[in-house]
């Protein structure tokens, strides 16, 4: 399928990443670079109370005693973490209450990536925080869920309003000492969102948080926190978007769940951080640490996410399943195109009796890209009558591009039965040209094979996501058969 | 409407096609024969156009247009189809999803609105019981698990949803039992008009008891070396084809 082919990759390689522009606005920003200055100053400029800034300086001296990690299956080119600029934000700042006062080339960058800032404009049924560079620019909804008791709102808002209830969990999933970005994170994160469900509510819409990188060289660190009391639901949507740009961005998030007795919390992301020109240049280097923890028992915490975006990728939401009877679920798509790298799964952390697991990953590899899959599921001791079930599955384009999986298996309880399927398909030409004859082209050929690969995975979004993923899908691949 | 002038079409420096001349007019129903590796599905893969092989030199012409320049895609959405000898399976992809993609595609192509959901599933019905087709087939993924036959079946079933001007079936025969044979060939019977054309290939004369071609076609080492009408295929059928080998 050579020459027609070549040209469709050409044009689509060299078309737009849809949200790559840029908006014109008036930043501040911090000095690059990283010391105990630079962490008292974020400190301040977020006029944080005391015990804020302690954690900070305790991560940040954790920090500096730690290496990157080296184990993943990426090839991490050294990053300079000096000249990184760890503090970016729109002038008109912070908050804003009415959305008369927010900037119009603010509320303009958001309608330009689907994500209207006025309510009534709204995807009925969602509410966004939507955060920009370092700062939650505005999160709507907040009232109407005020009513029911929900707390929804930017964390810095949270760390003011909420102090015990930040205090309490935060970094009681994902310490600050975890790993080597959760320490960079814990202390310089800038923003991010807050969300408590309280007992026995039904959270009556989607939350979600839209991350947009928009300032050069800095980098983004922000993170979320959900608590779900007793017998509460919480469906939670998170997207990202960047301006394409040359130089690398670095962007470190931690992301921690709660759930407490018989609480649900359902997270899904569509990741699409700009992943970097056709020739490798440029992205965003994606450095995650999600992870959620059952804590009641009957509790249930489930990972969707559509990773098509970044350069790099780090990232494996994960599950403590402490409760007995707990459920923990990972549905992921990662695409991986040109030279994209991908190091992405999950840890199941069994420690509850009759806790249950779900994995379900499909990568999809295209180009010269890298995509692989690592995943945990670890049985304790005391754990009795643990299930996991993990499906692993990769398909290829094309012959450039690799992919592969690294389970691992740590179980310490007899009782438990853990199966693994895996399988690894490739698109051939054949099946192009079958769809070619029957008058489809092959663009959309491979978004119907795509789409019926990952189906499984798109099925657990939230109805106007798994449109939109759909769409991410075969724009990411477009032109990758050759 | 298909008009084929000194094709010659090779694979990586091979050449399998050595000077191919054919006219089919509406109507007509065409059968090619000759024994394996003559070079029958290449001539089909070569007028749907599979890019695996290189058109070397000679001209096709479909409805007035070269249809050596045109896209695969294109020449199906004009009307000319392909059933495979060998369908492919397309895992993950269900038939309705398909089919609708494949119909919407070319009424696209056609200047045409596409199919409601109920209009298409209506057609959909309609065209499964001229195949004898079960509808958990087309519940199930592209040819994904199908039998042999079930997988010839939904070629034609294909066909039938997609009302092809020029319908190349490659070996839609081989492998059936005689009810599916019986099945496959009144589907093709019942598709033509005098506006559209067939051209059968097959290997054995037991197709054309069912489907009557006005003329019979021996491809025998990239050319057509013998064409009549369909007595011919009886005499294929009698003598083998050995005195053919001999001959050329
Ligand atoms: N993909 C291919 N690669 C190399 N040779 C091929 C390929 N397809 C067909 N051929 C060769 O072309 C010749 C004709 O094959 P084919 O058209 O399938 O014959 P028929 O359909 O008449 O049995 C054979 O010699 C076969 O080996
Ligand atoms: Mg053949």
């Amino acid at each position: 399928m050579s020459a027609e082919n070549d040209k469709i990759l050409t044009e689509i390689t060299e078309n737009d990443y849809k949200y790559g522009f840029v908006t014109e606005i008036e930043t501040e920003t911090i000095p690059k670079g990283l010391n105990e200055e630079v962490v008292r100053l974020i400190s301040a400029k977020k006029q944080e109370p005391e015990w804020l800034l302690e954690f900070r300086l305790k991560a940040y001296r954790h920090w500096l005693t730690m290496k990157i990690p080296v184990w993943p299956h990426l090839k991490l080119p050294e990053i300079d973490f000096q000249d990184v600029i760890y503090y970016a934000a729109p002038r008109k700042t912070p908050k804003y209450s009415s959305l008369d006062e927010v900037d119009p080339e603010l509320i303009d960058t958001f309608n330009r990536l689907g994500i209207p800032l006025e309510e009534q404009k709204h995807l009925a049924g969602v509410a966004v925080d939507a955060v920009m560079d370092s700062i939650s620019v505005k999160t709507t909804f907040r009232e109407t869920l005020a009513e029911l008791g929900i707390i929804f709102c930017s964390f810095s808002e949270a760390v003011k309003e909420h102090p015990d209830l930040v205090r309490k969990f935060m970094g009681s999933v994902v310490p600050y000492t975890d790993n080597f970005f959760a320490a960079l994170n814990s202390a310089v994160f800038s923003d991010g969102s807050f969300c408590y469900i309280p007992k026995g509510v039904r959270c009556p819409m989607e939350l979600s948080t839209y991350f947009r990188i928009n300032a050069a060289n800095t980098g983004q660190f922000e993170r979320t926190l959900i608590v779900a009391d007793d017998d509460s639901y919480v469906s939670y949507l998170e997207g990202c978007t960047a301006p394409m740009r040359d130089e690398n961005q670095l962007h470190a998030a931690i992301v921690e769940i709660v759930a407490h007795d018989n609480a649900e919390v359902k997270y899904s992301t569509v990741q699409n951080w700009y992943p970097g020109d056709k020739n490798g240049k440029g992205g965003i280097y994606n450095f995650v640490t999600k992870r959620g923890i059952c804590k009641g028992d009957n509790s249930k915490i489930s990972w969707t996410q559509v990773e098509t975006g970044s350069a790099i990728t780090w990232k494996y939401p994960s599950c403590i399943l402490k409760g007995n009877n707990t459920i923990g679920e990972f549905y992921s798509v990662a695409v991986t195109n040109n030279h994209q790298q991908a190091d992405t799964g999950t840890k199941m952390i069994h420690i509850g009796k009759n806790s249950r697991s779900t994995i379900i990953s499909k990568g999809i590899s295209a180009g010269k890209s890298q995509n692989s899959y690592r995943g945990l599921v670890k049985v304790l001791k005391g754990a009795d009558k643990v299930r996991n079930f993990t499906q692993c599955d990769s398909l290829l384009l094309g012959d450039q591009c690799g992919a592969h999986t690294f389970p691992y298996l740590e179980v310490d309880n007899e009782t438990a039965i853990i199966e693994h399927e895996a399988t690894t398909s490739k698109i051939g030409e054949d099946q192009i040209f079958y769809c070619n004859q029957r008058g489809i082209d092959t663009e959309t050929a491979i978004g119907l094979i795509i789409n019926g690969y990952a189906k499984e995975v798109l099925n657990k979004l939230p109805m106007e996501f798994a449109v939109e993923a759909q769409k991410l899908l075969q724009i990411s691949l477009e032109g990758s058969v050759g | 409407m298909l008009e084929i002038n000194n094709l010659y079409a090779s694979i990586e420096g091979k050449e399998i096609l050595k000077g191919i001349n054919l006219t089919v007019n509406p109507g007509e129903v065409h059968a090619i024969m000759g024994p394996n590796g003559s070079g029958k599905s290449t001539l089909a893969a070569v007028l749907a156009g599979r890019d695996l092989f290189e058109v070397t030199e000679g001209s096709a012409e479909f409805l007035g247009n070269n249809l050596l320049e045109l896209s695969p895609e294109d020449r199906a959405r004009m009307g000319l189809f392909l059933g495979f000898q060998y369908p492919v399976e397309i895992p993950g992809v269900s038939m309705v999803n398909f089919m609708k993609t494949a119909i919407n595609e070319q009424r696209k192509y056609n200047n045409l609105e596409p199919l409601s959901a109920s209009d298409f599933l209506k057609l959909m019905r309609e065209k499964k019981e001229i195949v004898e087709i079960t509808s958990s087939l087309t519940n199930r993924s592209v040819n994904e698990g199908f039998s042999g036959g079930e997988k010839k079946k939904n070629e034609i079933f294909q066909m039938a949803m997609l009302e092809p001007k020029l319908a190349i079936l490659d070996e839609t025969d081989s492998g059936l039992d005689i009810d599916a044979l019986r099945i496959v060939a009144n589907g093709v019977n019942k598709l033509r008009t005098k506006h559209n054309a067939t051209i059968v290939i097959t290997h054995y004369q037991r197709l054309l008891d069912y489907i009557v071609p006005d003329y019979v076609h021996v491809l025998y080492k990239g050319k057509i070396v013998k064409s009549s009408g369909k007595e011919l295929a009886l005499e294929l059928e009698e003598k083998g084809y050995d005195w053919i080998k001999e001959q050329y």
